[in-house]
């Protein structure tokens, strides 16, 4: 009985606690980890991780997986720089044109899985090899940046808005001058956003319901395959959301950027699971667990740790999750978590 | 009297606190085919597991041709010489495989088999099984390529090469045509004269009257009927294992009030007569019938999960023709499915979500789920309907089979509907909570049709005002629940004799 309330605890707040403690050795270890400027700045790596991991999440819950979030962002980033560098048009209509592509991309994975019957994991992995090929084909394969020189031996003239970059690199003033960057103010609004759709409308309550028993939801008179469309669609707007911050911070449409996207936010979707011990896909928990990979990074490089060693570290941290999730959590009775 | 090859005597098997073989004592004698019949749940794949060397018995013990019999897995059981076909034909034949290589799987598993196969050879021999068998295909054709009768006789032929004492066939008809099954029965017959001893497992009236030289009927785990003697009693046959033991409930019909529902010439299978059925207001009518009668059939039809092949039906005198459960309940037609671990239950969720699932919408405000909403409503209905439980937060995975059942019904009188359809709602569920859903659904009944689909005829008796009775997609009686006459009504669930019935 006692060992089972101790279980029940560490399984709840084990990785809460474990953040916190990471939090203060970094604060005793390393110098100027406990300031403004430094949690700001590991909020700002993580944030257009984070809001891709969000739209992860979404498939998730309705028992889904979307591989193609990280072609997506960079499928948003290209078409953001080719939109206002090569067709000039303005920063307003290019964030349109980025979040429709998110979304009609979301829309073909769901069609595909729902209707042509492919398998998630299938469906989305072709996307994604067919995107990273798609955005370098107006390019021939190059970056795009202002003032390039086009296939035809032209000068490209459009060059990035102001009001794009703003989006970037703007930073809000919060007791410290310019603190407060635009990235991760659009991630604090995606996570919370997603938070309340997943967990307090009936829409999300459904899609749970269609992640843990499709056939019961189905014959209660759920539209399943609506709501699992639905999902890729926020996977897709999402990345491209994610796409666009990257742009606008990069200020140039660098085909080499975003190699990274695809893993970490998976990796943070799943470290959700372990928080408050879900053991199933939550928005909360995929924002915590984005922060969680965050802090460790920005602590390991004040302490003068080998960029290198970072992949290591977050394999390190989702292995520890999984175990949590899995591993403790089927020990425990299994009670309602809804 | 012929030898007997196999002999169970006083075998129990228990899972967990289920006990599912309460001492079963039989025996197999060469040359005779020996049909097990037995309701869902009484214990008649647990009976051909333990044969079969999958289960071990808890107690009693196994007998084979005189010697005690105790196999220690699957593999074991063949090799002493008893065999099983299974009932899904899948678990029988590799379709991704030829003829031949399917037919000689086993010599490719025995131990000492070579490291390399000579398919010549395996040809040769695959056809001299093949021919034994009458099987003309080509043994290099894929199985995948061949029809369901074909891959079914494979699987036999495949048992048979291993020349057994025992063959055990599991409902081996039932994706069979009739011109199939015959070319089944044929085969039967030659088995039979050459001295196999035969259990054959069916529910259906045709093939038993077919081949069956005795008949043994299970339920709740003992065997309750054993008949052998010329002619075979076919309607006592399903007596014992339907079981029939006047109920302690007391029903007064309810008397003709305004029709709800109008199935009008629906017909379920291309070969079928059509069903016409009324369904009246404040009315329970329970339809029966074995497995295979139609019944889901009919219920999925209802709810708008399959289309009947003609016929329409009617709703309150307006048309009504959903497109899927979405439109059937949003016309006010609930369906409680079968089988609730795989149709209903949401295993991540608790009492009250599982149970307002159908009528979020109804729970909410603007976009935001109203969880104090949710628990009211559910906490009222814990308390109607008698769930045992600690709160509606307790996860549904920890309630009995019984309670989990009364959520999965109480989800749908949370919102007055205009039909309810409950597809065997008392499918693992004890008789105490029987008792309670059945009271509930009949306290509930004004002004909706609820229609009960059931296997056993006792739970028809104890919940329905009328009882229809389905065999082969046919209405093939209705009563008044009345001073029911019993022998009728088990006369028309067997059915009539006929020739051997095209598959369903």
């Amino acid at each position: 009985m006692n060992n089972e309330r101790i279980l029940n605890l560490a399984i709840r707040y084990g990785f809460l606690v474990l953040l916190a403690g990471i939090v203060m050795y970094f604060s005793l270890a390393a110098e100027g980890f406990a300031s403004p400027r430094s949690a700001v700045f590991v909020l700002q790596s993580v944030a257009i991780t984070g809001i891709l991991a969000l739209g992860v999440t979404s498939t998730l819950v309705v028992d889904g997986f979307d591989l193609s979030i990280g072609s997506v962002a960079t499928s948003s980033l290209m078409l953001s720089a080719y939109s206002m560098v090569i067709l000039e048009y303005s920063a307003l209509v290019t964030v349109l044109l980025c979040l429709t592509m998110g979304a009609l991309v979301g829309l073909v994975n769901g069609l595909l899985i729902v209707k042509m019957r492919v398998p998630d994991l299938l469906a989305t992995l072709g996307m994604m090899f067919l995107l990273i090929g798609l955005q370098r084909i107006p390019t021939q394969g190059n970056s795009i940046a202002t003032g390039m020189r086009l296939p035809d031996g032209s000068i490209a003239e459009g060059t990035f808005a102001a009001e794009f970059l703003w989006i970037g690199r703007h930073r809000f003033d919060m007791f410290i001058e310019k603190l407060f960057p635009m990235p991760v103010v659009v991630f604090l609004l995606v996570a919370v956003a997603v938070w309340l759709f997943l967990g307090f409308t009936r829409h999300g309550r459904l899609m749970y319901a269609i992640g843990s028993n499709q056939r019961a939801a189905e014959l209660v008179g759920t539209n399943v395959s609506r709501y699992k469309v639905l999902a890729y669609m926020i996977s897709g707007v999402l990345a491209s959301v994610g796409g666009i911050l990257l742009a606008a911070r990069l200020g140039r449409g660098d085909i080499a950027s975003g190699n990274n996207l695809l893993l970490d936010s998976v990796a943070a979707a799943l470290i959700g699971f372990a928080v408050l011990g879900a053991a199933r896909p939550n928005a909360f928990g995929t924002a915590i667990g984005a922060l969680f990979v965050g802090i460790l990074l920005q602590g390991l490089t004040m302490m003068n740790a080998p960029y290198y060693t970072q992949d290591f570290v977050k394999g390190a941290v989702l292995v520890a999750a999984l175990v949590f999730t899995f591993y403790l959590s089927s020990r425990r009775s299994s009670a309602g978590r809804h | 009297m012929s030898q007997t090859i196999c002999e169970v005597r006083g075998v129990e098997k228990s899972f967990g606190s289920n006990r599912v073989l309460r001492g079963i004592d039989l025996a197999m004698r060469a040359g005779e085919v020996t049909v097990l019949m037995g309701a869902n749940g009484a214990g008649k794949s647990t009976l051909v597991k333990v044969l079969c060397g999958v289960h071990s018995a808890d107690k009693g013990e196994l007998a084979l041709a005189g010697n005690p019999y105790t196999p220690v897995d699957a593999a074991d059981a063949i090799s002493q010489g008893v065999v099983t076909v299974h009932q899904s034909i899948d678990d029988g034949v590799i379709p991704d495989l030829d003829v031949a290589t399917n037919l000689m799987l086993d010599k490719l598993t025995a131990p000492g088999a070579g490291l390399f196969v000579n398919d010549r050879k395996l040809r040769a021999e695959a056809r001299k099984v093949a021919e034994a068998m009458g099987l003309t295909m080509n043994v290099r054709q894929l199985v995948s390529e061949l029809d369901v009768a074909d891959r079914q006789m494979i699987a036999i032929a495949r048992a048979l090469a291993r020349s057994p004492k025992l063959l055990i066939l599991d409902e081996p008809t039932s994706s069979l045509s009739a011109t199939e099954a015959e070319r089944l029965f044929a085969l039967i017959d030659r088995l039979r004269s050459a001295g196999v001893a035969i259990l054959y497992i069916s529910h259906r009236m045709s093939d038993i009257r077919r081949i069956a030289d005795r008949i043994v009927s299970m339920r709740d785990g003992s065997i309750s009927g054993l008949f052998d003697t010329q002619p075979l009693d076919y309607e006592g046959a399903v007596t014992s294992m339907l079981g029939h033991a006047m109920t302690d409930v007391d029903i007064t019909p309810a008397t003709n009030s305004a029709p709800i529902l109008c199935l009008k010439a629906i017909k379920l299978r291309e070969d079928s007569p059509p069903i016409d059925l009324v369904a009246n207001d404040g009315e329970v009518i329970a339809v029966t019938g074995l497995l295979g009668s139609g019944k889901s059939q009919l219920a999925e039809v209802i709810f708008g999960l399959s289309r009947p092949i003609a016929g329409k039906m009617e709703l309150d005198g307006g048309s009504y023709q959903p497109a899927n459960a979405k439109s059937a309940v949003s016309a006010g037609v609930f369906m409680s499915p079968k089988d609730r671990a795989s149709n209903a239950v949401i295993p991540d969720f608790d009492i009250a979500n599982n149970m307002t699932l159908p009528f979020l919408g109804s729970f909410s405000r603007y976009y935001k789920l109203s969880d104090q909403k949710q628990r009211r409503a559910s906490e009222e209905m814990i308390g109607s309907i008698g769930i045992v439980c600690q709160s509606n937060r307790d996860g549904i995975g920890t309630l009995s089979g019984g309670n989990q059942q009364k959520v999965m019904i109480a989800r749908w009188l949370l919102k007055p509907g205009r039909v309810l359809l409950l597809d065997e709602p008392f499918q693992g569920v004890d008789i105490g909570a029987r008792r309670d859903i059945g009271r509930h659904i009949r306290a509930t009944a004004k002004g909706r049709a609820t229609i009960v689909f059931v296997a056993e005829i006792d739970e028809a008796l104890e919940i329905a005002d009328r009882i229809i009775v389905l065999n082969e997609a046919a209405i093939a009686g209705e009563h008044i629940n009345q001073n029911i006459d019993l022998a009728k009504l088990v006369a028309e669930v067997s059915g009539p004799s006929r020739s051997p019935a095209l598959a369903g």
